[in-house]
This record gives structure tokens, sequence and C-alpha cells, in this order.
């Protein structure tokens, strides 16, 4: 009897994480399921920013669900639903931000500075070469500075 | 002399950026709703459901759509300024009642203060989403011709209203 119960507890409980996870079947229709999945996935849930509504259990992120199924039942396309949303919520509610004048510095911003930190690197490097070579004597020079080296050892050993 | 000034003058910089930064606030996105005309509903009026109000039914005045609902725990912390301005009679507030239960909002209400000229149910949050809202309390100041002028997004602190709220509602109706 015993051994019973603990087994019926056992497997409730290791079905506990399956039913936390699930979040309620939408739809019996896998292709369309699939179609509000990939869209979810370009909006953003303003509710929780860093998660798409598509990955978000917010109660708004699920209404958002919804209309967007409700949407292509409707017959609407991909891109006329991003345009739904993105005329209520703003640019902002798309999670990859859209190339425009606005967003150049948010785009192209790190790969400016990466070119200017290597091209500045480049400059740095050549100038040290540079100096280096200069530092280098001719053969005259080197002959001179060893006959002076010589001279100093012979005044020291006087 | 000057190479040792360029890394204390780009940290500044970044110094300047950060504290900019640090100060803006994530929450508020800004509505592409503004200076566009409101979106149409058709709701019922909470305290009398066998009612409808419209948009339309509002045109010709300056009006607030404060978007509330019982379930808000930071609607609490605006409400009493609501119920103060709603004593003074400057602006008619209208509430949308958002993806709440038609019992809770009348009992909230009735423990409040009703501020409201007439509260509409969106119990599905249908109209919420025409309106963009995602962060309840939201407060919408609505024109004569009925163009969304402003959104507050979140509860309605003094300062806002003295600063913001009020003096956009007396431009308003001046014009």
């Amino acid at each position: 009897m015993l051994r019973k119960f603990v087994a019926a507890v056992f497997a409730v409980l290791i079905h506990l994480p399956g039913i936390a996870a699930e979040a309620v079947p939408a739809s019996d229709d896998p292709v369309l399921e699939k179609r509000v999945m990939e869209v979810g996935h370009l909006l953003r849930c303003l509710v929780c920013q860093n998660q798409t509504i598509a990955d978000s259990h917010a109660e708004l992120a699920v209404d958002l669900k919804n209309e967007i199924r409700e949407m292509m039942r409707a017959g609407k396309s991909d891109q006329e639903i991003i345009d739904f949303m993105v005329a209520r919520y703003g640019d902002f509610v798309l999670y990859k931000p859209q190339v425009k004048s606005t967003t150049w510095l948010l785009w192209f911003g790190p790969g400016v500075l990466l070119v200017l930190g290597l091209g500045t690197l480049f400059v740095k490097l050549r100038r040290r070469t540079a100096q280096i070579q200069a530092a280098e004597l001719t053969p005259e020079q080197k002959r001179q500075a060893y006959s002076l080296l010589e001279q100093a050892d012979g005044g020291d050993s006087k | 002399m000057t190479r040792f000034l360029w890394p204390l003058a780009i940290f500044l910089a970044l110094v300047g950026f950060l504290a900019v930064g640090l100060n803006l606030n994530p929450r508020e996105v800004p509505s592409p709703l503004i200076d566009k005309p409101a979106p149409q509903f058709s709701l019922p009026v909470l305290h009398k459901p066998d009612m409808t109000l419209s948009r339309d039914d509002l045109m010709g005045q300056v009006w607030l759509l404060n978007v509330w609902a019982s379930w808000c725990v930071s609607c609490r912390q605006e409400h009493p300024l609501l119920v103060e301005l709603a004593k003074a009679g400057i602006v008619p507030i209208y509430g949308l009642n958002y993806k709440d239960d038609r019992n809770a909002g009348l009992k909230w209400l009735n423990e409040h203060g009703d501020p409201y000229t007439a509260s509409i149910m969106d119990a599905d949050g249908r109209i919420g989403i025409e309106y963009g809202v995602y962060g309840v309390p939201e407060t919408f100041v609505i024109d004569k011709q009925g163009v969304i002028r402003h959104k507050h997004i979140g509860p309605i602190t003094p300062q806002a209203l003295q600063e913001k709220l009020l003096p956009m509602v007396r431009e308003l109706n001046a014009s």
C-alpha cells in the first residue's frame, strides 16, 4: 500500500517539470503554431524587455501571440503582422533593430571603433619601427663608437 | 602633453554617456501613436454593462484615457491624484478597465474612489493592444479631434501632472 503511494507520488513528481514547462496548447495546427513562434521570435516582449514574445510567458506576450494567431488565420502575411505591432508599440518591439539613419551608430559603431583601433595600432607600430631603424648606426658611426670605447678602456686602465 | 590628456578625455566622455544612460528609464518606450488618431473602440461601460461607449462619443472635448485594473498595484499609487483631479473638474477622465473582472473592478472603485466620468471594460485586452498598452497604468491625453497628444507610462506623479499633463490639457483646451 505504502509502496504504491510512494510510486504514485514519484510518478507525479517526475511529470511536474513537464507540466510546468508546457504552455497551454494554443491550437491543434502545428504549421500555424510554428509560424506564430517564428514571428514571435522577431518581436520583443515589452514587459520583459530582453525576451521575445515567443519566449515570454508574460500575459501581454500570450495576448500578442493570440493576436498573431488570429491575424494569421485571417490570412495576414508575416510582414503585415510585424507592421501591425510596430504601428502600436513602436520600433522597439522589433527584436532585431532595423537598419536606418537613427540606428546606424548602433549597427556600425562597433565596426567603426574596431577599424579606428586597428588603424591607430597600425600607425603606432609603423612609427615605432621607424624609430628603431633611425637608431641603427652606419658602419662609419660604429667604427667611431668602438674607437671611443677603446680609448675609454685605455684611460681607465692607467 | 596631449598624449596623456587623450585617455582622460575618452574616460570623461565614457562617464558622460554612462551617466546619461543610467538616468534613462528603459521602461518608457516612446509611443508611435502620438499625434495619431486614437484607435476606435466601442466597449461596455463598467457600471452599466448593457451600455457601450465609443471613441466617437468623446469627440469635441479634451479628455484623459487612464488604463487601470484592480490587479494593478502601481495604480493605487496614482489613484488619489486622479480622484483629486476629478474633483477639480479640469478634465474628464475616462477609465479603460484593462483585463479585469467586472466585480473586482467595481469593488476596487468603491474602496479607492471613482475618478472616472466612465470606465469601459476591455476584458480581453484587445483595445489595450490597439493603444499599445504594455505597462498598466498608462494615461493618454486626447484632444478635441480625437488625436492622441501625449502618453504617460506608469503611475502619474504630482510632478508629471503639474509639469506635463495639466499644461498640455490647458493648451489643448485653448486651441
